[in-house]
C-alpha cells in the first residue's frame, strides 16, 4: 500500500512478505521498489479504508458491545463494560474476536485496560495478539512505552525525542508547565485522558438502518421507577415500529445518557425474534438495578440492534393433546441473566469417545429426536479429565482386582467389561493405534465407577497400558 | 391419607387447614413412582408437583451425586414437558440422564456461576409454569430460600427437586438443617446381587425418605432407574423372603 504524504509517496502498510523483504513503513515508494523489484503497489484508499472501519465497527456493535466506535486509522474502541461476562470472560472475548477478524482475512490485535488510552496503547505496542490490563495497573504498564503510545501529532513526538524523552514513565515526571508552553495542551490533555483523570466519552456508532426509540427528557430523571416506566414506554413504540416491519427484535440496547456526559448501556439478547413489550420490558427490568443513573439521566435511546423477520406460526390446536408450552420466554429470561452461553441442550455426535460423544446446541434449537446410541450405560458424572489410578490387574482383558483413587484403596466385588473404544484415527494421526479398554467395577460398599485401561494390553503402541478412573455411577 | 376419619373434631380440623392452604392445597395431582410401597408412604399416593423435593446421595455421593442424580432424572423424566437442569459444576454426562428415560431433546441444561445465580434460576423456571420440572444441583438451601421455591412451586404447579449436592463429605451435615421442602429423599448406593455369570447386574439403591409433610419417614430398598426412569422393587423383596424357603429346606435336611 502506498500513500500520499504532502509531495511524497510513502508506504503506508505492508504484508508480512514484503516486511521479511526490508521494505518499512514510512519508507519512499521509489525506495521500497529499487530494494525489492517486482513489488505489487497498490493506492490507499482512505475513504474505502474509513468505510471499512465503519462496517467492522457495525460488526461489533451487534456482536459484542452497544458502544462501539470506530478509532481512525486502524482501531476499534469497545466498551465491554458488563458485557464481557457475557462472551465468557475478557480472555475469552478477545480470543473468540481474533479468531473471527481472523476468519475474515484481518490480522487483530486486541487489549482490554480501563481507559481508552491505555487499551490504544497496550494493543498497539504490547506485542501479543491479545493483552488484558488488570485494573489500576494501566499506568505501570505505560511507564515503560515509547512516546507514540500516547496518540500525539507526529511533530510534537519528534519534537519531544529531541529532548530526550522516551518512554511514557520519562514525560510524566517532568513539570507539566514548560511542557504546556512549548507544546500546547495537547499532551497534558493525551496524559490525562490515558491514565483516566480527565473522561473521554466514546460517541458510538449508529447505523441508519437501524429502529430506534429516543426519549429526551427536560428535566434528568434518576429514580428506578421513573426509568422503568419509560422504559416501558419505550418499548412499546419500538414494538409498534418492529411490528409495521415485521420484525421480530433479537437483541435490545437500551443507552442512557448521564447529565455528567457519560453513557450506561443495557443490553439484553432474545433467542428467537421478540416483538412483544410486555416480555422486552421484563428483560429490561430485570437489568435495571446494573444502571447507576448517577446525577441523573437526560436522554434514554432504545435501539434494536439485530432484528428478524417474525414468522407467525398457526397452531394446531388439538383435542386429544396438550400442546407443549412455550419456553422461549424463560430461555430469554435466564440467558440475559447468567449469559447466552450458559444455556444448551446437548445432543448426540457420532463419537465412540465419551467426552466427544456430546455436543452443545443452542436451547431453542429444533428437535433432533436423536439420543445416544449403545446399550453400555454410562455415568452421570463425568470426570472433567480421567484421573489416573493405582491397580492390580491380570493382563490382557481382566478388570482390576482393586484400585486406588484419590488415596482410598477399593477392592473390586464385581466387574463389566471390556468395552473397546478404539482412537478415531480420522481426528488425529496419534489415535491411529490407540485403544481405551473400559470397565464398569463395583467395589464393596456397592459404589460403581467407570474404569478405563489406555491400550489393549497386549501392543505397546495401544496406549500407555496405565488404568484411569473417568467416571461414577449411581 | 385416608378420608374415612371418624371424629368430626379431626375433619373440621382438617377443613381449617384446608381453608389456610388456600384454593388447590390438597386436591393437588401428584406423580407416583408406580411402586406400592412408595407410593402407599406419600399423601395423595405420589410425589406431589407443585411441590419442592430434595435429594441427597448418602455417603460419597453426597459428593458426587451420581445416584441422586438418576433418581432425579428418574423423576424428571415421567414429567411431561421440558425439563430444566441448573448446575454450578458442569460435570454431568448427558447420555446417562438419556439412559433414565430423559430424553436430551427435553432437558435445557443453564450452568448458573454461583449459588446465588442458581437458586435465581431455580425459582425463575418454576415460576414460568411451561415447564415438566426443574433440577438444581444446590449445595446450600437455607429456609427462606427454600420457602420462595416452594411458593413458586405452588404457583405454577411444577415440580421442583432440589439435587443437594456438597464440595466436601464435612459439608454433607447441612442436609439436617429444615427447610421447607416438602418430601426429602437420601439415595445411597448398596451392593448388588451377583448375577449367575460374571458382570454387572441392575444398581441397588437404599432410597430413605426421610421427611415427608404429612406422612412418615420409610427406608425401601430398589432397583436403580430403568431406561423409562422407573424404579423396580428388587425380586426377592417382591416375592417374598427366599430365606423361610432356604430355612424349611435346612431344617428338613
Amino acid at each position: 500500500m502506498a500513500g500520499r504524504t504532502g509531495r511524497r509517496r510513502l508506504i503506508t502498510a505492508l504484508d508480512a512478505n514484503a516486511e521479511q523483504l526490508g521494505v518499512r513503513i514510512g519508507m519512499a515508494v521509489t525506495k521500497a521498489q529499487a530494494l525489492v523489484p517486482g513489488l505489487i503497489i497498490a493506492d490507499c484508499d482512505p475513504v474505502a479504508e474509513a468505510e471499512g472501519l465503519t462496517k467492522l465497527a457495525l460488526w461489533a456493535l451487534q456482536r459484542i458491545s452497544p458502544v462501539v466506535m470506530a478509532d481512525p486509522p486502524d482501531g476499534l474502541v469497545i466498551d465491554t463494560t458488563g458485557a464481557d461476562h457475557l462472551h465468557g470472560g475478557e480472555s475469552t472475548m478477545l480470543a473468540d474476536m481474533i479468531k473471527r477478524f481472523a476468519a475474515s482475512g484481518v490480522e487483530a490485535r486486541a487489549a482490554v485496560a480501563d481507559t481508552w488510552g491505555a487499551a490504544h496503547a497496550a494493543a498497539r505496542f504490547v506485542a501479543r495478539p491479545a493483552i488484558i490490563v488488570p485494573p489500576g495497573e494501566g499506568e505501570a504498564m505505560l511507564r515503560t512505552l515509547p512516546l507514540q503510545t500516547l496518540r500525539l501529532d507526529p511533530g510534537t513526538v519528534s519534537g519531544l525525542i529531541t529532548l530526550g524523552f522516551e518512554t511514557v514513565g520519562e514525560l510524566l515526571e517532568q513539570p507539566r508547565a514548560p511542557l504546556a508552553l512549548r507544546f500546547g495542551p495537547e499532551i497534558g490533555r493525551r496524559l490525562d485522558q490515558t491514565l483516566g483523570r480527565i473522561a473521554e466519552p466514546v460517541d458510538p456508532v449508529r447505523s441508519p438502518e437501524l429502529i430506534e426509540a429516543r426519549k429526551v427528557f427536560g428535566e434528568p430523571i434518576g429514580a428506578a421507577e421513573t426509568i422503568a416506566r419509560y422504559i416501558a414506554k419505550l418499548v412499546d413504540a419500538l414494538c409498534a415500529e418492529l411490528e409495521k416491519a415485521g420484525l421480530g427484535a433479537r437483541r435490545l440496547d437500551l443507552l442512557f445518557h448521564r447529565v455528567d456526559n457519560t453513557m450506561q448501556y443495557v443490553r439484553i439478547g432474545m433467542a428467537q425474534p421478540v416483538w412483544d413489550p410486555k416480555r422486552l420490558t421484563r428483560l429490561f427490568r430485570d437489568k435495571l438495578e446494573t444502571v447507576d443513573p448517577g446525577f441523573g439521566i437526560e436522554i434514554m435511546v432504545l435501539i434494536a440492534i439485530q432484528t428478524e423477520p417474525v414468522r407467525e406460526k398457526q397452531r394446531i390446536s388439538s383435542l386429544v393433546e396438550e400442546p407443549e408450552a412455550d419456553v422461549s420466554d424463560l430461555v430469554d429470561v435466564l440467558a440475559n441473566r447468567v449469559g447466552d452461553r450458559m444455556l444448551c441442550r446437548f445432543t448426540p455426535v457420532q463419537s465412540d469417545v465419551p467426552e466427544r460423544s456430546v455436543a452443545r446446541i443452542p436451547p431453542l434449537a429444533p428437535e433432533t429426536g436423536l439420543t445416544w446410541e449403545g446399550d453400555w450405560p454410562r455415568p452421570p458424572r463425568l470426570l472433567p479429565r480421567p484421573e489416573p489410578v493405582e491397580t492390580m490387574a491380570l493382563l490382557p482383558d481382566h478388570p482390576p482386582v482393586w484400585f486406588t483413587w484419590r488415596g482410598v484403596r477399593r477392592r473390586v466385588r464385581r466387574a463389566d467389561g471390556p468395552e473397546r473404544i478404539r482412537g478415531e484415527w480420522w481426528k488425529r494421526d496419534a489415535e491411529l493405534t490407540t485403544v481405551r479398554d473400559y470397565f464398569r467395577v463395583e467395589d464393596e460398599a456397592g459404589e460403581r465407577y467407570w474404569l478405563f485401561r489406555s491400550g489393549d494390553g497386549e501392543h505397546e503402541d495401544s496406549g500407555s497400558q496405565r488404568w484411569f478412573l473417568h467416571g461414577i455411577f449411581g | 391419607m385416608p378420608s374415612h376419619s371418624v371424629s368430626p373434631a379431626i375433619a373440621e380440623l382438617r377443613e381449617r387447614i384446608a381453608h389456610l392452604e388456600g384454593p388447590g392445597g390438597r386436591a393437588r395431582s401428584v406423580l407416583p413412582f408406580g411402586l406400592t410401597d412408595i407410593d402407599r408412604r406419600l399423601p395423595g399416593g405420589g410425589l406431589g408437583l407443585g411441590c419442592l423435593h430434595e435429594v441427597a446421595g448418602g455417603g460419597n455421593d453426597a459428593v458426587d451425586g451420581a445416584a441422586a442424580a438418576l433418581f432425579t432424572a428418574g423423576i424428571a423424566a415421567r414429567t411431561k414437558g421440558k425439563v430444566l437442569w441448573v448446575v454450578t459444576r458442569p460435570d454431568l454426562f448427558a447420555p446417562a440422564i438419556a439412559q433414565a428415560g430423559l430424553a436430551p431433546d427435553r432437558v435445557i441444561h443453564v450452568e448458573a456461576g454461583d449459588e446465588k445465580a442458581l437458586l435465581a434460576c431455580f425459582e425463575e423456571g418454576l415460576r414460568h409454569g411451561g415447564l415438566g420440572a426443574v433440577v438444581a444441583e444446590t449445595a446450600r438451601l437455607s429456609m427462606t430460600a427454600s420457602r420462595r421455591l416452594q411458593l413458586a412451586a405452588e404457583s405454577s404447579n411444577t415440580i421442583g427437586l432440589a439435587l443437594r449436592r456438597w464440595r466436601r463429605q464435612t459439608e454433607a451435615g447441612d442436609f439436617g438443617q429444615p427447610t421447607a421442602s416438602v418430601t426429602r429423599w437420601r439415595v445411597s448406593v448398596l451392593p448388588s446381587r451377583p448375577l449367575p455369570v460374571p458382570g454387572l447386574g441392575r444398581a441397588h439403591w437404599l432410597v430413605e425418605l426421610i421427611r415427608c409433610r404429612a406422612g412418615e419417614s420409610e427406608d425401601f430398598e430398589v432397583e436403580a432407574c430403568d431406561d423409562t426412569g422407573r424404579l423396580a422393587l428388587p425380586s426377592e423383596v417382591a416375592h417374598g423372603s427366599p430365606q423361610k424357603e432356604i430355612g424349611r429346606r435346612i431344617a428338613s435336611g
